[in-house]
């Protein structure tokens, strides 16, 4: 990049500098070259390091005043909400936030697979993600225990379960794991402490993800390399920073809608009941962004083998990288892969839809399909679709792609708008 | 193609909706009351509140407790917005044991309004008993706990009617037409004329429920009115802000624009 030769202009400021290289990193995060055709998908990049600081910040402040503990835990999420000053604008933010985490995230990854950010030279970037992602999923279930409601508790009991169907040494991975002989306080008080290191173990690989981000730099949407970086980029700040921050005014909005109007719409009634081992509720279902997985889990009729498929459908994305093997990056220019992303986005949202209903009759059937063409999509479509697949013709250059008169991106526009 | 996959995903959303109203018929929907706390700028009736506490304290309290709320939040702004001698001397009006004292005794006291809502029994397995083996649940946060809140609470206590020929019902067992699986161990409560409201609403039986549903949503969001109020001016603030910030992004990008 271009600030090798950064140099700060006051005798202080070079003095440090020459040191410890600050304000060179600032001055490199100010002029990184970004690609000028980015559109809105690109912006979630940035809504999601907001989403982590703001979990971050308020998850600090709710745990000034949480009490790990079986007996007491309930009572002091309601102490918050009533004696706390904004103490009900502090959790509803940190639990409405956890969602609006994900539904960023998946925007996020969704969008890479439809513009084919995780192909070289990319791949340990995409890699990065997907540990965050994992670790991302590890702490909102444990975050979802604390309050020790009805779903936390019977939640914790279902997933930690999971761990039993290893042979031989399950039980006493899962005894190891719950600290007890069921889910019980020193499960609450492990989950408790490991909820609260792995967000910042989550920013230590959100810092390695942009590291490894300003390598190659940022992929574009019509997915072919920068030719000039003079003609074809844009300096970071300030027209990317005041486009991300425009963009995340508006989710912002969403984000208020939901914390000031619905607090609880995407929450689980059961969970203002206190958790009671006695009493199993009629059905325990996770938060909704972990149903897809939770549905593909329950499609098998044996635990150990549906244990195993619903880590594969997450591991399976480690190596989506070397799984697809079309040259060309963006799906505007494939118009096969463009159709099977689609029916991908379509299958997740069914699996996501039945992993809430109970799994029986047809919601079975359907997960059991659905799960069949989550593995068919990564495992075969894709490798033979990178085969097969006649592309469009990229065009020359980005410049060329944004101008208005380019044929080949307003033909591939049109039929973006069809599909 | 392009029609047949279009066809494809209606098709399947089509036939998702299908199955889950067939699957979802078994459950009687709740009534939908048109409460005066919906909505954006919804705000709980002072005086529905004001009764329902009666209804509560005068019904409800004899076996349910509400163990998170404090008498000093009957007169907190956004409440029933009781005064504070009102409070004082409702708090007043029970007993509350404390202590021990320096003899190391408990004793009884009036009540405070810092003082929790006091428990009719004094543990869970007391209250069960006391009640056929089922616990009456703390009410604090009951409207929240419950799918489909108010409308499903109103709707219980409307909802005792004679049950239908075959559904046999155990001793102390009710037939309620919402209760999810239709029995309840509550026995049927209300009746008209059961309180005397002092602001000389006729109880009817349907006022009251609508009352005591009113002051369980209270109690459960507390904040509520506090909450819309600043939702208001929180969306007010961004969307200004985003069109200040969008007419600014524009002007930078003018220049990157006319480049080409």
């Amino acid at each position: 990049m271009s600030d090798h030769e950064y140099q700060p202009t006051s005798k202080a400021g070079k003095w440090f500098n020459d040191r410890l290289p600050l304000l060179s990193l600032v001055s490199h995060l100010k002029d990184y070259p970004t690609p000028k055709n980015l559109n809105y998908w690109w912006t979630f990049g940035g809504i999601l390091t907001f989403c982590l600081l703001t979990q971050i910040i308020t998850g600090i402040v709710l745990a000034m005043h949480y009490v790990a503990h079986a007996d007491l835990a309930f009572g002091s999420v309601e102490h918050i909400m009533r004696d706390v000053n904004y103490g009900w604008l502090i959790r509803y933010i940190h639990s409405n936030g956890a969602s609006m985490f994900f539904l960023a995230v998946y925007i996020h990854i969704f969008r890479s697979l439809f513009y084919g950010s995780y192909k070289s030279p990319r791949e340990i970037i995409w890699i990065i993600g997907i540990l965050i992602y994992l670790l991302m999923m590890a702490a909102a279930f444990m975050g979802y225990v604390l309050p020790w409601g009805q779903m936390s508790f019977w939640g914790a009991t279902v997933i930690t379960n999971l761990f039993s169907a290893i042979p031989l040494v399950g039980e006493s991975i899962t005894t190891w794991l719950w600290g007890a002989y069921s889910v019980d306080n020193p499960t609450l008080n492990r989950f408790f402490s490991l909820h609260y290191l792995i967000p910042f173990l989550i920013l230590g690989l959100v810092v390695l993800h942009i590291w490894a981000l300003h390598v190659p730099g940022n992929n574009n949407p019509v997915g072919i390399d920068i030719q000039k970086p003079s003609k074809d980029t844009v300096p970071f700040h300030p027209y990317i920073t005041i486009k991300d921050i425009f963009a995340l005014l508006v989710f912002m909005i969403i984000f208020a809608g939901f914390v000031f109007f619905a607090p609880n719409v995407l929450g689980h009634s059961d969970n203002y009941i206190p958790a009671n081992p006695m009493v199993t509720p009629a059905h325990i279902v996770p938060e909704w962004y972990l149903l897809p997985f939770y549905a593909i889990l329950r499609s098998v009729p044996d635990k150990l083998g549906g244990v195993i498929l619903m880590f594969s459908a997450i591991f399976i994305l480690f190596i989506l990288p070397w799984l697809d093997t079309s040259k060309v990056r963006s799906a505007v220019f494939r118009p096969i892969y463009r159709q099977f992303f689609w029916i991908l986005v379509l299958d997740i949202l069914v699996l996501g839809y039945v992993g809430a209903m109970p799994a029986e009759g047809i919601y079975l059937v359907l997960a059991r399909v659905g799960t069949i063409y989550y593995f068919l999509h990564f495992l075969v479509i894709l490798p033979v679709v990178g085969y097969l697949e006649k592309t469009d013709p990229l065009p020359i250059n980005i410049s060329d792609a944004v101008m208005s008169g380019s044929s080949n991106l307003s033909i591939a526009k049109k039929d973006e708008k069809k599909v | 193609m392009k029609k047949k996959f279009k066809l494809l995903i209606y098709f399947s959303l089509l036939s998702l909706f299908y199955f889950t109203k067939l699957l979802s018929a078994e459950a009687v929907d709740p009534i939908k009351i048109d409460w005066s706390f919906k909505g954006y700028t919804g705000k709980f009736d002072r005086a529905s509140l004001q009764r329902g506490f009666q209804v509560y304290k005068e019904v409800c309290s004899s076996c349910h407790s509400m163990q998170y709320l404090s008498y000093r939040n009957l007169g907190e702004p956004g409440g029933p917005e009781f005064t504070e001698s009102e409070v004082k001397a409702i708090a007043a009006s029970v007993e509350v044991t404390d202590g021990p004292d320096s003899q190391g005794e408990m004793f009884k006291r009036p009540g405070r309004p810092s003082d929790k809502f006091v428990n009719p029994y004094p543990n869970v397995q007391a209250a069960a008993a006391a009640n056929g083996g089922a616990y009456p649940p703390d009410m604090s946060v009951l409207v929240k706990a419950r799918k489909g809140g108010a409308n499903y609470i109103y709707s219980v206590l409307m909802g005792y009617e004679d049950k239908p020929a075959g559904v046999i019902l155990d001793d102390g067992v009710y037939y309620n037409k919402y209760m999810v699986g239709q029995k309840i161990k509550m026995p049927k409560v209300l009746s008209d004329g059961l309180v005397d409201y002092s602001d000389g609403t006729v109880a009817t039986e349907d006022q009251m429920a609508k009352d005591v549903t009113t002051f369980l949503s209270w109690a459960a969001e507390p904040e509520l009115e506090a909450r819309h109020k600043l939702g208001v001016k929180v969306l007010i603030y961004l969307i200004l802000l985003s069109i200040l910030v969008y007419l600014s992004m524009k002007k930078l990008w003018s220049r990157i624009d006319s480049e080409i």
